[in-house]
């Protein structure tokens, strides 16, 4: 071990890398070369990975949406053709039932799925926009982010049925003035005044809302269209590790049960299974990423052999020289110590120009996509990667390197010294 | 200095076995300048080559400076070449991309001799045979007589016990030669035991000793009235 903190023994290897340089410069291109693939390609894979993640960041990954449609099947006496309504009753028991479900959250709305959006006012300007009824916990799976002043609605909005709205940045834009604080300020929405308490912004990635959107709490729109106990969907989230696609068959099956239609009935609940989707997108990042990494490795190995390769030619290029060295006084040890060092010096100083290297291209490649409508974001290697690579490297180099020093050894230096 | 009694070595050529030393009893004092002559296959440089430990013995005693030599592994053997013999062969065997100074410096470094301390010896022994102001030339950059000298400076620098030179000058014309020679015996003159292979009278004749050596065995050691190669140079 102290051979290898030896100063003396660098400055040898040392000596003899840097004054055959074309043997060096060959040996180190092979790896650097495979090291780069390898760090741009897993990088360019985590930008996509990450750039996924990102669009999938504001809605929880492990949701599902359940509507009413109707029977395809007759069951206990009811025909078929019968229209299906969910109640905000079956919230409680689809929690009480499912254990697996996190939240749900009930919606109601107007300006989706075909009804006419609502006609709002504010001042001398106007607009028709869909308005939802929620509940606080919809937030949970649907990140909203509010701008700075306002909030989205509460449990007391709920309890009291406030006339309070969250509106949107489109509404925010033509129907207030540049510059005006909406918070505090009346719109009407329909017949009826309401006070904006908060503005959403529009997420980037996948988002169930449009920056148009009104949201007031489910309590007010159910007494202002007089609407009772009827939910339009169910935004259910579950639990991060269960199967979502279980889930949403018992849910389903529950419902079914419920509203007293056919077991056998699909049709009379639709769904939506927005993990499913995103089992199937991040799958395919995953699969990218395992793609890079073994095709990284594998051009990582195939320039460390090609390090192997050259110092074997080139031990036999030194015969004499590692013959003159042992009729010196080098013993086999120190010989293939000399080699092996050499290789993995070599494959070292490859090995981290070509991560480098890589990380300039991921960073070009940052700067180049930034501001592109494609999800890739912040290309990187995870640190473990990277040392993982080198160490993978380091061994390689040492083993590979053993077979020309092994050679090296193995010459007897009379036979080395004699006359060719 | 050196000890010999009753050296029998034979090589394995295929299904024959080839019988080169034939019992060698031969012993060398200390500030010796031996010449070994003998006719191509006269087993010379497999004595030079048993003597310098690059090669086993198969039957008889061979004792350097007291110390028993035999049944040595490779690293052993590398330590002792290391610490008491200093090798000069025919063909230089310079490393071709070190300095003059660097190479005189090689066997230092294996003897763990630290950085500062083998760069100032191997000037010192560059010195000594005349080419101090060649210490950072390659060896392509030197003639055939020069490299010999680096190459004496260099097995002189790990101060051995006893030199071995393989044809030192077979591969230089004469009046080079004669420098070469010339150095040998100066060095001799301190009182550095050395040996020397050659096939020429003349060049044997600037030794002290001289063993002729024909199929295997010894059929003269004699003697002889040194020729001082200075005359020539």
């Amino acid at each position: 071990m102290k051979f290898i903190f030896d100063r003396n023994t660098w400055q040898e290897i040392f000596g003899s890398i840097s004054k055959n340089k074309t043997r060096t410069i060959i040996t180190i291109v092979g790896v650097l070369w495979g090291i780069f693939i390898y760090i741009a390609l897993s990088g360019a894979a985590k930008g996509m990975d990450n750039g996924f993640e990102k669009v999938f960041e504001s809605v929880s990954m492990n949701s599902m949406f359940v509507w009413g449609q109707s029977t395809s099947m007759p069951y206990e006496g009811f025909k078929t053709g019968r229209p299906m309504q969910l109640k905000l009753s079956d919230v409680t028991t689809l929690e009480n039932r499912i254990p697996e479900i996190q939240n749900i959250a009930p919606r109601i709305t107007l300006g989706n799925f075909g009804s006419d959006p609502v006609f709002t006012v504010r001042g001398q300007k106007s607009g028709s926009y869909p308005v939802n009824g929620d509940y606080p916990v919809y937030t949970r799976i649907a990140t909203k982010k509010i701008f700075d002043g306002g909030r989205f609605i509460n449990d007391e909005d709920i309890a009291q049925a406030r006339k309070v709205c969250v509106i949107g940045e489109r509404n925010l834009q033509e129907l207030f003035e540049k510059d005006e604080d909406p918070i505090g300020q009346f719109i009407r929405i329909g017949d009826v005044y309401f006070q904006v308490v908060g503005v959403h912004k529009l997420s980037q990635g996948v988002s169930f809302d449009n920056d148009n959107a009104i949201f007031i709490p489910f309590t007010t729109f159910r007494k202002l269209y007089n609407t009772g106990e009827n939910v339009d969907y169910f935004c259910i989230a579950a639990y991060d590790d269960v199967d979502v696609v279980q889930v949403e068959k018992d849910v389903k099956s529950l419902l079914r049960n419920i509203h007293r239609v056919n077991p056998e009935d699909e049709r009379a609940f639709g769904s939506f299974n927005l993990g499913e989707m995103f089992t199937k997108v991040s799958g395919f990042a995953k699969g990218m990423t395992f793609l890079s990494l073994v095709v990284g490795i594998a051009t990582i190995l195939a320039g460390v052999i090609g390090i192997g390769n050259i110092l074997l030619i080139s031990v036999k290029e030194r015969t004499k020289e590692l013959g003159v060295r042992r009729a010196l006084g080098a013993t086999p040890k120190e010989v293939r110590s000399q080699i092996i060092l050499e290789s993995v010096f070599l494959t070292m100083i490859a090995g981290v120009m070509g991560i480098i290297l890589g990380a300039g291209v991921l960073s070009i490649i940052n700067s180049l996509t930034k501001d592109l409508d494609f999800p890739y974001t912040n290309p990187t290697v995870p640190i473990p990667y990277v040392l993982g690579a080198l160490l993978i490297m380091v061994v390689l180099g040492t083993l590979i390197g053993l077979i020309p020093a092994q050679r090296a050894v193995s010459i007897k230096p009379i036979d080395a010294l004699r006359e060719e | 200095m050196i000890e010999i009694k009753n050296l029998h070595k034979s090589y394995q050529m295929g299904k024959n076995s080839l019988h080169v030393l034939k019992g060698i009893n031969f012993s060398v004092e200390e500030g010796e300048l031996v010449a070994i002559m003998g006719s191509s296959g006269s087993g010379k440089s497999t004595l030079l080559n048993i003597l310098g430990m690059l090669d086993e013995l198969d039957e008889g005693s061979y004792t350097l400076d007291g110390v028993p030599i035999k049944n040595l592994n490779e690293t052993k053997a590398a330590q002792y070449r290391n610490k008491f013999l200093g090798f000069i062969f025919q063909s230089f065997n310079l490393i071709n991309y070190k300095t003059a100074a660097e190479n005189v410096a090689l066997p230092l470094y294996y003897q763990r001799v630290g950085r500062k301390e083998r760069q100032e010896k191997a000037l010192k022994y560059l010195e000594q045979v005349g080419l101090k102001e060649w210490a950072t030339h390659l060896p392509s950059e030197l003639s055939g007589g020069q490299k010999q000298r680096v190459a004496i400076a260099r097995a002189m620098a790990a101060e051995p016990k006893v030199l071995l030179a393989d044809e030192p000058t077979g591969a230089l014309d004469s009046k080079t030669s004669y420098e070469v020679m010339d150095l040998i015996q100066k060095i001799n003159d301190e009182g550095n035991t050395i040996l020397l292979v050659t096939h020429e009278e003349d060049i044997a004749h600037m030794c002290k000793r001289i063993v002729h050596l024909k199929d295997g065995v010894i059929v003269e050691d004699k003697k002889v009235d040194q020729v001082r190669a200075e005359q020539y140079v």
